[in-house]
């Protein structure tokens, strides 16, 4: 296995410790490009019913049709030619780590993947390029008719509650990049849990891109059904390469009556990936839905985690940090839609900009005629360490409903002078004191995460903050 | 080595405007000294040039602690060289407990050559003697857990700079206006804290005031007067006596040129406020 850092690989961050990279003889590789063939062969390969192949197919169609979104970050330079839509490393998915192929196992090992499952994870899936190699549920879940496979499983094990559901959130034609996902998806989660049941530990999700110009394009779809309560978390990281990777998730979830699910994702892609992902969730009747979004990588991230309010009393809860370093562009935010009465949404972003990066919010809040009773709180609060970075903020309010609470506030602030001299004049650094008000600021996002999500996400941010200061 | 904070000729400029003229002062360990003077005086300008904040320019003359150049450090270097300011307006840290920040500070003042990212001080030992200090400083155990000076009153603003001088064992600590807006009640226990740290670490301690209540507390053997930047008068507690009776116009006409000086200082403040 090579452990090339890529260090000197011009305009990347040099403390980036997931940036080792696996030799690889390949089982199946599509080429670069995007053709129908393509498509075609990605459905064959996995013996999909022909209602999916359809749905691939008039997908690519709309893929093709819409532009390229000129509104959010710089995507003139991603090459949809110079991708590699399939690759798949392994020849079967591993029931146990010892049936998974060593380079892969390694890798896997060496991000903590299998340490943290033994320790505190209901169940791990695990995704190296196109598809999942490792799939793990504790037994006593599974009894109780939890079911958290890969999704191309799912789709032929369940696929009756696929067809149900699949595309149905987020159509195909919501937006380029979800068309793109539709046409050529592999991989991603399928969670299914039964009315009432309680998973009290998370599940994880874990997606490593090895291979250079390599697009991976998992699909996940949650279902919670009535008075039930689950935590999924996903983490990401990909070597360092010189060229552009991309990275198109789509993330579907229903969330019915009184039903509860957090959804955290800890993104610490590569600083040569573009992460276009489109994440939404419809909750129900007193149901909540809460994003927990934390963005440290990539180098244009676009994502906007959603929440459909469509029954009574359903509630909505985005919770986003970003952290934008040199060449990088985080243009995170949220969008909650209010389309039930005596719902209620929260939003809170925090952004972090260093080094050139920059970090945008961009956020929608939309209360339907009819939605009485219903408030939202948005707050977002932007950092900025230097002068050569920058931070903006795109609020969209939409309200057709006079019996509504709205409240929304945003900050913008430099770290300040007075702030690190008092530390300092305390025995703290410069480069201490800036990563304690950093992560004083974020503190009240952390504190929401699981506590070993928390020491990661510090960790994270203390090597983001690592000889950022001169 | 001299044990003594030394500072001579100190010339400061903040915007290139000068605002300490020469001044002399040598504080050797467990000695009180007060500072008073008029508002504009210099006194804050002189605590923060101490302390090394960047805005304050040193235009001339020396500063030493324990013979060591103050100078040429930084602020956090200062502080591992044993110097401590309890600031007369701290800045708040959202999201930072008092705990956290505290053990960070305490690691690195007591092991001066700690290298980044290594261990902080081992936290049982750390909350015990935490713990300690509240106590004596009839500070709530709460305390520790909230946000650094983050909706702070006064009072607790005041009490937690006098906690932090215990915890770090300066060898010497400038006060500056650690009475303002403080009761009664609260200026005798927090000079009861600074009092209890200076007897038993040895602390030369430096008090900027205007009031002489909070040096019936923190009983000063030295007390010095600045005037338009630069310390005009030394003497002894009664110094503090006349100042309380008389004001400062004896001193503006034994001094006329400095009281130019401070009218002018007095002036750019006002004018500064106003803007």
């Amino acid at each position: 296995m090579s452990t090339d850092l890529g260090l000197q690989v011009q305009g990347i961050k040099d403390d980036y410790k997931y940036g080792f990279r696996d030799e690889m003889t390949y089982a199946f590789e599509s080429g670069k490009g995007l053709t129908r063939a393509v498509v075609e062969q990605i459905s064959e390969m996995k013996n999909e019913p022909s209602w999916m192949r359809e749905l691939r197919l008039k997908a690519l169609e709309v893929f093709w049709q819409k532009p390229t979104p000129q509104w959010g970050g710089d995507l003139t330079q991603l090459d949809y030619n110079d991708i590699r839509y399939y690759m798949k490393a392994a020849d079967r998915q591993g029931k146990t780590w010892d049936d998974v192929p060593s380079e892969i196992k390694n890798t896997f090992e060496r991000l903590g993947i299998p340490e943290a499952e033994r320790k505190f994870l209901a169940g791990v899936g695990a995704q190296y390029e196109s598809e999942v190699v490792y799939h793990s549920l504790r037994e006593d879940l599974a009894k109780k008719g939890v079911i958290f496979v890969d999704t191309d499983t799912a789709l032929r094990e369940y696929p009756d509650l696929l067809r149900e559901y699949f595309a149905t959130i987020i159509p195909i034609h919501d937006n380029k990049f979800a068309a793109l996902n539709s046409a050529v998806w592999s991989g991603g989660s399928f969670v299914y849990i039964p009315a009432g049941v309680k998973v009290d530990v998370p599940l994880q999700a874990y997606f490593r891109i090895n291979a250079e110009n390599m697009g991976q394009f998992e699909r996940t779809l949650i279902i919670v059904e009535e008075g039930a309560q689950v935590h999924y978390v996903e983490g990401c990281t990909a070597p360092i390469y010189s060229t552009e990777s991309l990275h198109s998730a789509v993330v579907e979830i229903v969330v019915k009556k009184g039903g509860r699910c957090r959804y955290t994702t800890i993104q610490n892609w590569a600083n040569n990936i573009y992460n276009l992902v489109t994440k939404r969730a419809v909750a129900h009747e007193d149901a909540l839905m809460e994003w927990v979004d934390g963005n440290l990588g990539s180098r244009l991230t676009m994502k906007y985690p959603a929440v459909y309010m469509v029954g009574k009393g359903a509630r909505g809860e985005i919770l986003s940090i970003a952290f934008a370093g040199k060449g990088q562009h985080q243009d995170a935010g949220a969008k909650v839609v209010h389309a039930a009465p005596y719902t209620s949404s929260r939003i809170i972003s925090k952004s972090i900009s260093k080094n050139g990066g920059r970090a945008s919010y961009r956020g929608l809040l939309k209360v339907a005629q009819g939605a009485h009773g219903s408030k939202s709180n948005v707050v977002c609060d932007a950092l900025i360490l230097d002068s050569s970075s920058r931070s903006d903020t795109y609020p969209y309010i939409e309200i057709d409903e006079d019996d509504v609470k709205v409240g929304h506030e945003a900050s913008v602030s430099k770290i300040g002078e007075e702030q690190l001299f008092y530390l300092m004049s305390r025995g703290l650094s410069e480069a201490e004191a800036s990563t304690l008000i950093v992560s004083g600021f974020i503190e009240p996002l952390v504190k929401e995460l699981p506590m070993e999500y928390a020491v990661e996400m510090n960790k994270l941010i203390q090597l983001q903050m690592e000889g950022s200061v001169g | 080595m001299s044990a003594e904070l030394r500072i001579e000729n100190l010339h400061v400029a903040i915007d290139g405007k000068e605002i300490l003229k020469g001044v002399d002062l040598t504080i050797r360990k467990g000695e009180v000294h007060a500072l008073m003077g008029p508002n504009g005086s210099g006194k804050s300008t002189l605590s923060y040039a101490l302390m090394g904040h960047p805005n304050y320019e040193v235009t001339a003359g020396v500063a030493t602690i324990n013979g060591t150049d103050l100078l040429s450090m930084e602020a956090d270097e200062r502080a591992k060289a044993g110097l401590f300011l309890a600031f007369q307006y701290p800045t708040s840290i959202p999201g930072v407990t008092v705990a956290n920040f505290l053990r960070h500070a305490v690691t690195n003042v007591r092991r001066p050559d700690r290298k980044e990212g290594e261990d902080l001080m081992p936290m049982r030992d750390f909350r015990k003697e935490l713990r300690e200090q509240m106590e004596a400083l009839g500070v709530d155990g709460e305390f520790a857990r909230r946000y650094l000076n983050e909706g702070f009153s006064g009072g607790e603003k005041k009490r937690a700079e006098v906690l932090q001088m215990a915890m770090l064992r300066p060898s010497f600590a400038i006060l500056d206006e650690t009475d303002s807006g403080l009761d009664i009640d609260a200026v005798r226990i927090v000079s009861e804290g600074v009092n209890r740290v200076a007897e038993s670490q040895g602390t030369g301690v430096l008090v900027i005031t205007h009031y002489k209540r909070i040096l019936d507390y923190i009983k000063p053997s030295f007390v010095h007067i600045l005037f338009g930047g630069r310390i005009v008068e030394s003497g002894g507690p009664e110094l503090v006596d006349r100042l309380e009776r008389e004001g400062y116009d004896w001193i503006r006409e034994k001094y006329p040129e400095a009281a130019r000086d401070e009218d002018e200082l007095e002036a750019k403040e006002a004018a500064s406020l106003a803007v």
